[in-house]
């Protein structure tokens, strides 16, 4: 049996993107099982396995995680990836708290109609250039290292970058105003367990296309309008 | 100076409720600021006070705090209320985390339209009662121990109280199917921090009214 974290979503980015990145970023392997069935989650429902009837799910050390941010919590503190203290831990958490927040408008994106969509893209443009990424680019040029917090490499860079390269598919010269993320980019991405996992092959998935869409509206019977923010 | 931290949010609950049950039922004094008008909060802002130009901000040990999640982790960890090792606090994380999936339908609720009111308020009832409160009473009923976590008082346990309470106020009976969430509820109560914080005169705040969404929506105006 293998000891390996199993991760249990649809074969797409959603909510479980996050924590492959982090696994990643970890250099931890991990197993997926994807749903793409609405008699496979309802049979992870009956048996027990999600906790408030939700995915993502992870299968980690002996424990069934639910709650995407449990889930990274755990991943992070697991793996080092946390800082070094309360202080650098509240530090970390603020800054995915913007980044989550930032995504998150993201997330619902491929629901959205057309025209919503419209709306919606401009929408995360703005907010990335005027709330987000004005933040992490102050916080680099103020102490001048390669990482957000403490020196060190944490689950806020990882976080980060992730962010960046989802917004920069909406907008591909977003960083243009922002020279520290631009190298705070170049350099992240090269680390090695980073640089492996933005190569294809990798368990990074692509862009939610309409199958995505139809998968998920299909498995969860999620069929109503879903609204811009 | 005070060393106390300092709250600055609407006179309301909104995102700061919880942080403020959390801070009281570690026995800790606080102060707070509240936001009255655009002009108090454009100024915040102004000032650098807000780094996602958001509140709830709380100052608490020389940082300017934003960020609900990160606010309450900081707080569980200091006062030791976010359990004794890795295993534990990812037990808290998940049960807080779906707590806060329950409040945040609470918490938008007094927003939604009035044709839509009816509609919501449904399905807060449908899902504390199929989904949330089910995971608690069961885990209670199958440890048998007085607290969510570890045999110890913890986030979780303040968090799930809160919750309790907040849904009664819509559906004063939805505890009728929870014996455990029963005992649960009046084991908190009468502990001396929690029973201090019910207590009328306390930073608790009461439902939102109309006067409160009045004011968020000023406030917040683009």
């Amino acid at each position: 049996m293998s000891t390996k974290p199993k991760l249990y979503y649809f074969d797409g980015r959603g909510k479980m993107e996050s924590i492959r990145w982090l696994l990643a970023a970890a250099g931890v392997e991990f197993e997926e099982e994807f749903l793409e069935t609405r008699d496979q989650y309802e049979k992870l429902l009956q048996g027990g396995s999600l906790l408030f009837q939700q995915v993502p799910m992870v299968e980690i050390d002996g424990m069934k995680m639910v709650q995407t941010r449990a889930i990274l919590s755990y991943i992070a503190a697991k793996y080092n990836l946390y800082g070094k203290d309360l202080k650098e831990r509240a530090l970390i958490d603020m800054y995915v708290g913007g980044t989550d927040d930032l995504m998150g408008f993201i997330l619902m994106f491929p629901f959205l109609s057309a025209e919503d969509k419209e709306k919606q893209r401009a929408l995360i443009i703005q907010k990335a250039t005027s709330r987000y990424f004005p933040v992490y680019e102050q916080v680099l040029k103020d102490h001048g290292q390669d990482f957000l917090v403490g020196n060190n490499f944490s689950w806020a860079d990882v976080h980060l970058l992730e962010a960046i390269l989802m917004v920069e598919e909406k907008k591909s010269d977003v960083l243009s105003g922002f020279p520290q993320l631009q190298a705070f980019k170049a350099r992240i991405s090269s680390i090695p367990a980073i640089k492996k996992f933005l190569e294809p092959g990798s368990q990074r998935k692509p862009v939610p296309d309409d199958k995505y869409v139809e998968t998920v509206r299909r498995v969860l019977c999620m069929y109503y309008d879903v609204k811009a923010n | 100076m005070s060393g106390k931290p300092r709250l600055t949010y609407l006179n309301g609950r909104g995102r700061m409720e919880p942080i403020r049950w959390l801070l009281a039922a570690a026995g800790v004094e606080f102060e707070e600021v509240y936001l009255e008008t655009k002009e108090q909060y454009d100024k915040l802002i102004k000032d650098g006070f807000l780094l996602f130009q958001q509140v709830p901000l709380v100052e608490i040990d020389g940082m300017k705090m934003v960020q609900t999640r990160a606010i309450m982790s900081y707080i569980a960890g200091k006062y030791n209320l976010y359990g004794k090792d890795l295993k534990e606090r990812a037990l808290i994380d998940m049960y807080v985390e779906g707590i806060s999936d329950l409040m945040q339908m609470i918490l938008m609720f007094p927003f939604s339209p009035p044709d839509a009111k009816e509609k919501n308020l449904e399905s807060i009832k449908e899902r504390a009662t199929n989904r949330y409160f089910p995971v608690f009473e069961k885990v209670l009923k199958q440890h048998g121990q007085d607290f969510l976590v570890g045999n110890k008082f913890s986030w979780a346990d303040v968090q799930l109280m809160e919750a309790i309470l907040a849904v009664e106020e819509k559906v004063p009976d939805v505890l009728s199917g929870f014996p455990q969430l029963q005992v649960f509820k009046t084991k908190m109560s009468n502990m001396p921090t929690i029973k201090k914080f019910l207590q009328p005169g306390s930073p608790r705040k009461p439902p939102p009214d109309a006067h409160y969404v009045e004011t968020v929506l000023k406030v917040f105006k683009k």
